[in-house]
């Protein structure tokens, strides 16, 4: 515990988001930016996204997910930015210097504690495992997190199963569904407790439909037969309450079972730093500067809020890097009063979830999910209850981020202290 | 043969617009309806009459540092070809060094499209 180096920027993650962060941050003026990574390489999950779909935002180009993480560690490794592989972040503290200490564990050097001006959190998220779904049946072999899956098909070249059920329709459960098929094994349905797709429209048409594999909403598991391996699984409608249907179970035979029951910000480091964590997202709360409640801090992609397209990961990310390099440069300007943005009938959360106005861009991104379907309705932006402006959507689904733009001129003006965010149906 | 129609539903936008696109007997598009903006019509006719895919893989690698290196069509195929393409795919091998962008199967399974690793798999 001896090592003990200083560090402007360190950036915790390597993947699409640490990636971008600590290439804004080198850009924008930080010299010394250092990106600490779990795995062996740079990249994160896009490695294991072989499919195509990645980068129309970013590079107006549709790519893999490996070549999408090869552009931007390429953007890196120009920049001369350094990075640990295999190396973990343990703990996180704040110092009485207002510095972060960051506890890491390798195998070369042991553990070390590094001293950063500002820390940008990048570890992205984590799939929610069988314990916490409360499936009953026995614990056999053949049952994995679809991630997991996808890791033993496409970068370790193994088949977890021949006859597969998947649980959820969250988009990897989805590209699953597909790529087993591709590789022979049989998908024999896609079973969602809620009554529409936690997934992207086009993965629903072009890996389901494109196959012929049926997706059964309201459905969900409710026994794995099997002792030593799966054997089967019990699949039974549910009602409006989400309980299920008596009478309407139905057997499949198949020897693996696939979970896409959801993401989860992966925050154990932010929790035990102590900035404030959102009961809605998982995520730290930020400001409009994606700094959480501890100074310095910065938060950006899938640990803040899960995203469904990597671009906006990208996107986000560079500003926190921008944000972060900004407060490393000691020309921070004047914040102003702090405005909580409320998030309430229909949306769920929104990031940020506070605004400075002092320090808002010319045009501030608000994202936010909505909690069910909403057709034909609007999104209302109230300030300090007042009607400020409406946005018209044809359609909003929790399984599709939203975001509206606030011009910062606008709130120079109106200075409000809270706003509001709702969806407004017509009657 | 009387006309045709089929059903489908649109991947343009999130609406997800469910589409009937009416066939003729020569499988020609006589009437598209259900469709909410142009983008649709302009999905839902080509993705009746020719629809194609990207189709991404895996391909054996021979003394890497990983088993398999990530592959793609460079460009699209046809969406009945998609099997035939991934017969093909599976009986390449390569030997390891292998890098984003090398052409492993030129022209894979006649379908038009060459394929391409799409990460970087070094040798050990």
């Amino acid at each position: 515990m001896n090592t003990r180096m200083t560090r402007q920027i360190v950036v915790i993650g390597g993947g699409p988001a640490g990636l971008a962060a600590a290439a804004a941050a080198k850009k924008n003026g930080a010299e010394d930016v250092l990106i600490l990574e779990r795995d062996r390489v740079l990249g994160g999950i896009l490695n294991q996204c072989i499919h195509n779909g990645f980068g129309l935002h970013t590079f107006q180009e549709e790519l893999t997910g490996p070549e999408y993480a090869a552009r931007f560690i390429r953007i890196v490794e120009e920049q001369q930015i350094p990075y640990l592989l295999s190396t973990i972040v343990v703990d996180l503290a704040r110092l009485e210097n207002g510095r972060i200490a960051v506890s890491v564990m390798n195998r070369s050097e042991g553990l070390f504690v590094i001293e950063a001006e500002a820390v940008i959190l990048a570890m992205g998220c984590r799939e929610r495992p069988r314990g916490a779904l409360n499936i009953p049946g026995y614990r056999p072999a053949g049952i994995f997190t679809a991630g997991t899956a996808q890791r033993f098909v496409n970068i370790e070249g193994k088949m977890p199963g021949r006859e597969v059920v998947i649980l959820g329709s969250g988009d990897i459960g989805l590209i699953m569904a597909r790529r087993m098929t591709l590789e022979g094994a049989k998908v024999k349905v896609v079973a969602e407790l809620m009554p529409y797709s936690g997934g992207l429209k086009r993965n629903i048409v072009q890996c389901l439909n494109d196959y012929g594999i049926p997706l059964k909403l309201s459905h969900t598991v409710v026994d794995i037969k099997g002792k030593d391996r799966v054997e089967a699984v019990t699949i039974a409608e549910v009602g409006p309450d989400r309980r299920p249907i008596p009478g309407t179970e139905e057997e499949y035979t198949c020897d693996t079972l696939l979970l896409s029951c959801g993401l989860i910000p992966e925050n154990e480091l932010t929790g035990k730093l102590g900035a404030d964590l959102s009961p809605v997202t998982s995520g730290p709360v930020v400001n409009e500067s994606l700094e959480t409640s501890i100074p310095g801090v910065y938060a950006c992609g899938n640990v803040l809020h899960v995203h469904d397209l990597v671009d906006y990961v990208s996107e986000e990310a560079s500003e926190a890097g921008a944000r972060a390099a900004e407060y490393v440069s000691g020309k921070d300007c004047a914040a102003g009063e702090p405005c909580a943005i409320r998030a309430v009938d229909g949306v769920r959360y929104t990031v940020p979830a506070v605004l400075r106005i002092g320090k808002m861009r010319e045009r501030q991104v608000i994202r936010f999910r909505v909690g069910e379907v909403f057709r034909d309705a609007e999104v209302v932006i109230e300030l300090d209850g007042k009607s400020y402006r409406s946005v018209r959507k044809k359609i909003m689904a929790p399984g599709e981020m939203e975001q509206v733009i606030l011009p910062k001129k606008d709130l120079e003006e109106i200075k409000p202290s809270v706003i509001t965010i709702r969806i407004r149906t017509n009657m | 043969m009387a006309n045709q129609i089929r059903e489908l539903t649109c991947i343009r936008c999130p609406m997800g617009c469910q589409i009937q696109v009416t066939l003729n007997e020569e499988k020609e598009v006589v009437n598209i309806t259900g469709n909410t903006c142009p983008r649709g019509a302009e999905y839902a006719a080509a993705e009746v009459t020719h629809p194609m895919r990207t189709v991404t893989s895996t391909v054996k690698v021979i003394g890497g540092e990983l088993p398999v290196v990530s592959v793609k069509t460079a460009g699209d195929i046809p969406k009945d070809g998609i099997m035939a393409c991934m017969a093909a795919i599976n009986q390449v091998q390569v030997k390891a060094p292998v890098h984003i962008g090398d052409v492993l199967l030129e022209n894979a399974a006649g379908l038009g499209a060459d394929l391409v690793a799409t990460r970087d798999v070094e040798a050990i």
